[in-house]
């Protein structure tokens, strides 16, 4: 189990504040944030990368805040896959044995192991800069794994790749994780590449952990404003909560009232968009649904299978609709339409 | 430093790079293009000239008599493993501070970087005359190195402390580009991989630099061998070839001197065109 305790690192003007983040064995955690909220330097720290200006990293119930990196058996790979460009594919993978002074038939056991995990043995003589990305990716990490890291430190891995084959490492790195039962920690300024790998997800923003959690609590959940913009909500309203004649629980924002499920108590209110139904005007349908309200369709923002629909209702608010849907529905710029959301689907938070 | 800048082009700088350096931007307008081709050629053709016109008047017969001459094949030898001394004693000392000034801040660095360029920019025979201060039989490690053995004042001592002197900055900053160069997340991945700092230093940033290295190496040897200023201030004889040069000619005139002029210049521009073109295969 990884452990770090109220972690500050100061790397000239940027300030890592306070992180706390328990990450269980054999668990596959993604941190994600913007470009310069500090997620690199976290992952860098756990690898002791970093002086510790104040707070603690436990590795295995041990506390390795002032381990060197040598000692900590945890391996690291960037974005680039940082691949030693003076010595061959083989080398590269040998590497960390060698320095670590393992047997001769240790490293050939392991470094066989490797090969066969990733059908590399065609690549072991070449030199790095003959290499595809993929099968950098791949020398990368046998390299970071023939060492038996108790971590696996992964930075940004999937960004420089195009989407087909980003998808396919995804799944590669499903099943490594599988396979190899080894805790990932993986750093992604893409919320879905964390939706689809993580166990659970930490956002950070700032140089601060916003929040730790599913991928379905900080999908549906978020805690905060910016945890919501991050996970795309787009639909954020600022409000209170009041009850209705009829003793509803509604949340009012500007001259809006929403049904709200009971309990729910916070000054901010997000939709996701996907939530959201548009209808033309005069279809008949759900005309007496609740959380139902005519509008026009300001903006249709393509996005090639999906589109996302701007309805002003007295409220700007986004719609995610199918590009089928938006064709049978024939909605348009300046369109008159509803729409509807369901109760359950409002996420009503504090800031 | 635009000395500098022009030996480290020669060497570090290859053609392939040179050509990745222009891509997406290329000069297009043709008045401009001329013009800059017109100076540029006579900037070319003041640097050529005077070498080419003293080699090709030279007669190869009054070469060979003076490359056979042992006071010339003496001097040219001398100036040779001189300045190889000197490179050596550069590499040993250079390096380690290139690779601090290259991965480590500390308080005064900028002092220490403009230290380090310090003998590019002072005369050169009065850093001769500055070096006598500390090296003189009177002076401090003068006397004592006097104690052991070891004289500066006309020796091969004190030609390679003046080379040394003169030439180091060129080792220490194409060194310490080197150093910089190297990206720090491999130096990161190879501490995680449980490398310690001395074999990070081995086994990834000295090899990824070496390259730099050598180049800076190459500089310092063809600057040492070229040094004047600051060698004949302090060590007059035994005579390097330049001090030669300069003797011939005080002593007999042009005619005399000339041979040997061209013959350092053949000797220097071989190990140029040697050492520039082993790097560039190796770049290939």
């Amino acid at each position: 189990m990884i452990s770090i305790r109220n972690l500050c690192i100061e790397l000239g003007d940027f300030v890592l504040r306070d992180a706390c983040l328990d990450i269980e064995d054999r668990e596959y955690m993604v941190i994600v944030g913007p470009s310069g909220s500090g997620k690199t330097v976290l992952l860098e720290s756990i690898a002791g990368l970093y002086p510790v200006k104040r707070g603690e990293v436990w590795l295995r119930g041990c506390d390795a805040t002032v381990l060197k990196p040598e000692h900590r058996h945890v391996s690291i790979v960037y974005q680039d896959y940082s691949l030693f460009t003076h010595i061959s594919a083989e080398k590269n993978i040998l590497f960390g044995m060698r320095m670590r002074g393992m047997e001769k038939d240790e490293m050939k056991k392991s470094l066989d192991k490797m090969v066969d995990l990733f059908n590399i043995s065609h690549l072991l003589s070449r030199k790095p800069s003959t290499l595809s990305g993929g099968e950098q990716q791949k020398i990368a990490l046998a390299r970071a794994l023939c060492v038996s890291p108790d971590v696996l430190l992964l930075d940004e891995p999937l960004s420089s790749l195009d989407p087909g084959t980003r998808e396919d490492i995804e799944q590669e790195l499903r099943n490594l994780h599988r396979e190899l039962t080894v805790t990932i920690l993986h750093v992604t300024h893409n919320f879905e590449e964390a939706i689809a790998l993580g166990d659970r997800i930490a956002v950070i923003g700032g140089g601060k952990i916003m929040q730790v959690g599913t991928p379905e609590d900080i999908f549906r959940r978020p805690n905060s404003e910016f945890v919501a913009r991050f996970a795309m909500a787009r639909n954020i309203f600022y409000g209170r909560v009041v009850l209705s004649d009829r003793g509803d629980h509604m949340f009012k924002t500007g001259d809006s009232c929403f049904l709200i499920e009971k309990g729910r108590k916070g000054d901010r209110m997000v939709i996701r968009p996907e939530d959201i139904m548009v209808y033309p005007f005069n279809d008949g349908k759900n005309n007496n649904g609740k959380n139902c309200f005519p509008g026009t369709i300001n903006r249709i923002n393509d996005k090639g299978s999906t589109l996302f629909v701007d309805v002003d209702i007295g409220i700007p608010v986004t719609a995610l609709v199918t590009r089928h849907a938006c064709r049978e529905s024939g909605l348009r710029t300046g369109m008159r339409v509803k729409i509807s959301c369901d109760p359950g689907s409002l996420h009503i938070f504090q800031e | 430093m635009g000395e500098y800048n022009r030996i480290k082009r020669t060497f570090e700088v290859s053609d392939k790079k040179r050509r990745q350096s222009i891509r997406g931007f290329y000069l297009t307008n043709e008045w401009l293009k001329w013009l800059f081709f017109i100076l540029s050629l006579l900037i070319l053709i003041f640097i050529s000239l005077p070498v080419f016109k003293m080699i090709y008047s030279s007669s190869p017969s009054i070469l060979l008599n003076s490359f056979l001459d042992p006071e010339v094949t003496k001097s040219i030898l001398l100036t040779l493993y001189s300045a190889l001394i000197a490179t050596l004693i550069g590499f040993l000392l250079g390096v380690p501070l290139a690779y601090l000034m290259a991965k480590t801040d500390f308080p005064g660095k900028k002092l220490v970087e403009g230290l380090i360029d310090l003998p590019i920019v002072i005369p050169h025979s009065a850093a001769g005359i500055a070096l006598l201060f500390i090296f003189g039989r009177k002076y401090l490690l003068g006397r004592i190195m006097n104690s052991l053995g070891i004289t500066f004042l006309d020796s091969l001592a004190g030609i390679v402390i003046a080379m040394l002197f003169v030439s180091v900055p060129f080792l220490i900053d194409s060194a310490r580009e080197g150093f910089e160069k190297v990206d720090p997340r491999l130096e990161n991945v190879a501490r995680t991989l449980g490398a310690t700092h001395f074999q990070t230093f081995v086994h990834v940033s000295f090899p990824l630099a070496w390259r730099s290295i050598i180049a800076g190496m190459i500089m310092m040897w063809a600057r040492g061998m070229s040094e004047f200023g600051a060698v004949i201030i302090i060590a007059y004889h035994p005579m390097i070839a330049p001090v030669l040069v300069y003797e011939k000619f005080e002593t007999y005139g042009l005619n005399y001197a000339r041979p040997i002029a061209v013959i350092l210049i053949i000797i220097s521009m071989t190990v140029f065109v040697v050492l520039r073109f082993l790097l560039y295969r190796k770049d290939k």
